[in-house]
């Protein structure tokens, strides 16, 4: 089937809307007006997101070049299925983390949050620039903005420990990118004289096998916000920022933009056949399962409730890389359906603890007994966020690693396969002490009165939300799983 | 008429240098308004001799006075003297009017003497771009250097000091220039830079050339700040008032790297510099020498306008090390950088214009709480700061890449270590004022539930005292330049530094 080629402003557009927006946020005369502007930027988003959509599950593209800044080499967009997948999961969470946003930052009522609202935007559009990037140029450019648009995120609350977090936060994003990754694109181009994705890569013929192996750790850990040890510390770190930045940007955008990159670079750049000729992906496999393993253990010890996340986070994108480095058809298709069905169960785990200190002010497990009495709604979708995460029906969680599994067992690696078992195990492990202790508790352990007093109606309203389509995706994991397999298909196929 | 331009975008300025001085005995405004006239008018003088070069691609040719070279002096407004000189006139307008308030607090009643001295500095820097005779850049170096001196030395208290260590290390550059020009002579007997490119291939072996060469780009090499001879630099620029330090910062280091590649590669040709002369690997050593000491040095620094030109030492090694790379990436990477290290530099020195206008310090500490008072200042700095960076789309990057990519294919790994090491500092460097900016004054309950601050919808407090108007627009400006000239890169490489440089160079 030869694909559909359609040259359209609407990526262009995509990214650009929210930058549009911010002179609106910023001269707003009030926050209800403010957030109203959040609001239709993100519906114009998503809405041109998915006008996309039909093309693209055709198997479809859309181009757009912005300028020519190198020869054969510009900032441009391209929407494949694989870009579409991430921006209609960045997109459409954007929303409802926006509802989120408002009800937590004016419960606990924060300061500067109109600059907490264009930074924000400024993310997105830099979020979905990556999906939507045609190059490795673009990209890199998007990733920095996203880099450098988070730090007054991640350190809103400009105290001392915000800096000393923004400190790391820094050293490793941009240390890795440009200590890294910036030389490892030029090297790329000076070898291949192109940046451009292609579905087969483009080193092949170009690169000797060790040109080749540093290169792809060069960009594995350069692409620092992918978490792989050693390169991890900087997540944890970073949830000292306001829960919604932790919820969307540190479980959906941020790491997801840098476990997106790397996937886009194995695939379009080095290309699966250099990977698998020289034996890259099994050294990458073995890395990524350093880290799922490890990752998972630190989570087991860790007390407070959005650092057990952050961990839980590190293992779960090691999850992508090690899907996408089996290189079989099932593991990749795995391994990209994981950055959407993590996504929404990771960022439920978030809401609900950030809707756990709105209400209580408490960011401990260990102060959490019995605590389900108190806030039963947010506790269930709490349940469902970690079944999802750990990879149990009925939720998308489980449709994710089905296929990770399944790939494990195509590649004929079965070591891998006892590495993603044993981490869901580790995964359960971590999570169902949690809410077990919220229900499960003898009334004298309880910490709460027994009345029910949730967190305000906006901090609800979207872990429900969330929450039901972590089910829902189970049941319907269509459009995800389509984009997937589609991007497989223009990876592997002809 | 357009023939002429060359001539005129000399002599205006020249011209306007001299009512200058005397205008302000009449009236208090009239110099600043006549210097800004004179430049502008210089500046589109150069825009047009930039569209009429690139649209012909045919050189524009003066004669000065009727007289033909080489006996006469030409000027030669080619790709890249047009390049520079709209790069010269655009950086010395601006600058100028941007610091309209800093020169009315900090040069009452010398308003004329100093206008003249500008306007004089900016002429003779356009007639060392455009000239096509070797001594006259020397004349046109001294006419630089001795309003530069006097520009530095009515700076603060220490400035005089400074000055005259300045002035002796310069002078020594300059007369080592002077001493090679004059051995250049006896071996060749002319002064235009056109005959002694067709002479200098024919006595490749002579001791003499190698000599006129070596010494030549010894004074150079004084006059830009290469390590070990840049301990004037630091102290002079920083000691310099801000709209002095506004105009020779961005400008002196640009316009000597420029004076370098023209005596390189027109008068002594790169088959000379590249291909007879076993130079280049030891000048790019000295250069990335020179980057990782600017680098660290900056890093020590607690004034910020003292760091800023440690910077300025680095970034010469980025633009030395990338033209002795000798193909044509680095060489492109050079000149790109003149560009957009003199934008760059116009911009973080009219941002530190502003914070010792509002602030009155200019150490690290009297940064706090910027980002609050002042955030359009501070968004215009930060956009400074990443360009020094180099993080894309701003110019800085691009041609970062462009060297870079030289040195790969050089296959000097260690030049390519050093631009990254450099960027990193850099980035140090810059986090570590926003740091200051944007967390102090540590406060007690600005964090979680602080609702004695609120947002300011609420408490209505929202301090914001930005910079006044008429500083902040041409800030803005010269910020918002670098991002286009980053996304218009590609089009200056291809249709205009690609001419500048010969076709041999590969």
């Amino acid at each position: 089937m030869p694909m559909e080629t359609v040259f359209s402003v609407k990526p262009f557009l995509a990214v650009l809307v929210s930058l549009i927006a911010i002179p609106c946020i910023i001269s707003s005369r009030s926050q209800n007006i403010r957030e109203s502007w959040t609001f239709v930027a993100a519906a114009i988003k998503l809405a041109l997101v998915l006008s996309m959509l039909p093309l693209v599950l055709n198997g479809g593209v859309v181009e757009y070049t912005l300028c020519q800044v190198f020869p054969n080499l510009g900032i441009a967009f391209r929407v494949d299925a694989f870009g579409m997948l991430f921006a209609l999961v960045a997109s459409s969470l954007w929303i409802v983390t926006s509802i989120y946003s408002i009800g937590y930052m004016r419960a606990l009522d924060e300061h500067s949050q109109t600059r907490y609202f264009c930074f924000f935007a400024v993310a997105l559009s830099a979020t979905i620039g990556v999906a939507f990037s045609a190059n490795l140029l673009t990209m890199y450019l998007f990733y920095e903005m996203l880099s450098l648009a988070t730090y007054p995120l991640v350190t809103h609350h400009q105290d001392k420990e915000a800096r000393s977090s923004g400190r790391k936060y820094l050293l490793y994003i941009l240390g890795g990118s440009i200590g890294f990754a910036l030389p490892a694109m030029l090297i790329t181009y000076h070898f291949t004289g192109t940046l451009d994705f292609s579905g087969h890569g483009v080193m092949a013929g170009h690169v000797t096998s060790g040109t080749a192996l540093v290169l792809s750790l060069m960009f594995l850990f350069g692409f620092a916000k992918v978490g792989i040890m050693p390169m991890h510390s900087w997540l944890p770190a970073a949830m000292v920022a306001p829960t919604p930045v932790s919820a969307l940007l540190h479980a959906v955008a941020v790491v997801k933009v840098g476990a997106f990159s790397v996937v886009r670079v194995f695939t379009g750049i080095v290309g699966t056949g250099v990977l698998a000729e020289y034996n890259i992906n099994l050294i990458v496999c073995v890395i990524a399962s350093f880290t799922v393993i490890v990752a998972s253990m630190i989570a087991l010890s860790q007390d407070e409730l959005k650092r057990r996340l952050a961990f839980s986070t590190i293992g779960q994108l090691s999850y992508i890389i090690l899907g996408v480095a089996l290189l079989s058809e099932s593991g990749m298709t795995g391994g990209m359906l994981h950055i959407a069905m993590h996504a929404f169960g990771k960022i439920t785990l978030f809401f609900c603890a950030g809707a756990i200190f709105c209400a209580t002010g408490i960011k401990y497990i260990s102060k959490m007994k019995g605590i389900g009495r108190r806030m039963p709604i947010t506790m269930t979708a709490f349940l469902i966020g970690s079944l999802s995460v750990v990879g149990l029906p009925p939720c998308g969680g489980f449709i994710s690693k089905w296929y990770l599994v399944l790939g494990t067992i195509e590649a004929g690696q079965i070591a891998f396969l006892f590495v993603l078992l044993s981490s869901s195990f580790l995964n359960a492990a971590y999570f169902f002490p949690v809410f077990y202790n919220a229900f499960f508790c003898s009334p004298e352990e309880m910490l709460f009165e027994d009345k029910v007093n949730e967190a305000p109606v906006w901090c609800v309203v979207p872990l429900v939300i969330t929450a039901g389509i972590s089910v829902v995706l189970f049941f319907y994991p269509q459009p995800f799983l389509n984009l997937a397999k589609l991007a497989v298909q223009n990876i592997l196929g002809g | 008429m357009t023939h002429h331009l060359p001539a005129l975008i000399i002599v205006i300025p020249l011209l306007a240098a001299l009512v200058t001085a005397g205008s302000g005995w009449i009236n208090q405004k009239a110099p600043f308004r006549i210097a800004v006239a004179a430049l502008f008018l210089a500046f589109i003088c150069a825009v047009l001799m930039l569209i009429q070069v690139v649209t012909t691609g045919i050189a524009m040719e003066y004669r000065m006075a009727g007289w033909a070279g080489p006996m006469g002096i030409v000027y030669i407004i080619d790709h890249l003297s047009a390049l520079v000189l709209v790069v010269i006139t655009a950086v010395s307008t601006l600058n100028l009017v941007a610091q309209k308030k800093n020169i009315v607090s900090e040069f009452k009643d010398k308003e004329g003497a100093f206008n003249a001295l500008y306007v004089l500095f900016t002429a003779g820097l356009i007639g060392m771009t455009a000239t096509g005779d070797a001594f006259n850049l020397y004349v046109l170096l001294e006419i630089v250097s001795l309003s530069g001196y006097a520009l530095i030395g009515l700076g603060n208290t220490r400035a005089p000091l400074a000055t005259l260590n300045y002035l002796f290390l310069g002078t020594i550059g300059a007369t080592f220039y002077l001493l090679g020009v004059g051995y250049l002579y006896i071996a060749t007997g002319t002064l235009n830079m056109a005959d002694l490119a067709t002479i200098i291939p024919q006595n490749m072996e002579s001791g003499v050339i190698l000599f006129a060469f070596i010494i030549c780009l010894t004074g150079l090499f004084v006059k830009m700040a290469m390590f070990p001879v840049h301990g004037w630099l630091p102290d002079a620029y920083s000691q310099a008032t801000s709209v002095s330090a506004g105009l020779i910062a961005p400008l002196t280091t640009k316009v000597t790297v420029y004076i370098m590649i023209r005596i390189c590669m027109t008068v002594f040709t790169p088959e000379y510099t590249f291909g007879h002369l076993d130079i280049s690997g030891f000048i790019v050593l000295l250069a990335i020498v020179t980057i990782v000491f600017g680098s660290l040095s900056a890093l020590a620094q607690k004034n910020v306008k003292r760091m800023l030109t440690y910077i300025i030492i680095a970034e010469v090694g980025y633009m030395v090390g990338g033209f002795f790379l000798g193909n044509r990436l680095g060489i492109s990477g050079a000149i790109l950088h003149i560009i957009n290290d003199a934008a760059m530099t116009l911009a973080l020195f009219l941002a530190a214009g502003i914070f010792i206008w509002k602030t009155g310090g200019e150490s690290r500490s009297d940064l706090k709480g910027l980002f609050a008072k002042m955030p359009f200042t501070m968004a215009g700095f930060v956009l400074a700061a990443l360009s020094v960076v180099g993080v894309p789309p701003t110019c800085g990057f691009f041609s970062k890449w462009y060297l870079i990519s030289g040195g790969i294919q050089a296959g000097n790994y260690l030049f390519v270590a050093a631009l990254i090491f450099s960027s990193l500092v850099n980035a140090v460097l810059f986090f570590r004022l926003f740091e200051i900016a944007y967390f102090e004054p540590f406060s007690e309950g600005q964090s979680h539930g602080g609702s004695s601050h609120g947002n300011h919808y609420s408490s209505g407090v929202f301090a914001i005292q930005e910079a006044p108007l008429d500083m902040l627009i041409p800030f803005l400006i010269a910020a918002m330049t670098l991002i286009v000239l980053g996304l218009y890169s590609g089009t200056i490489v291809t249709n205009i530094i690609q001419f500048a440089i010969p076709t041999g160079v590969i």
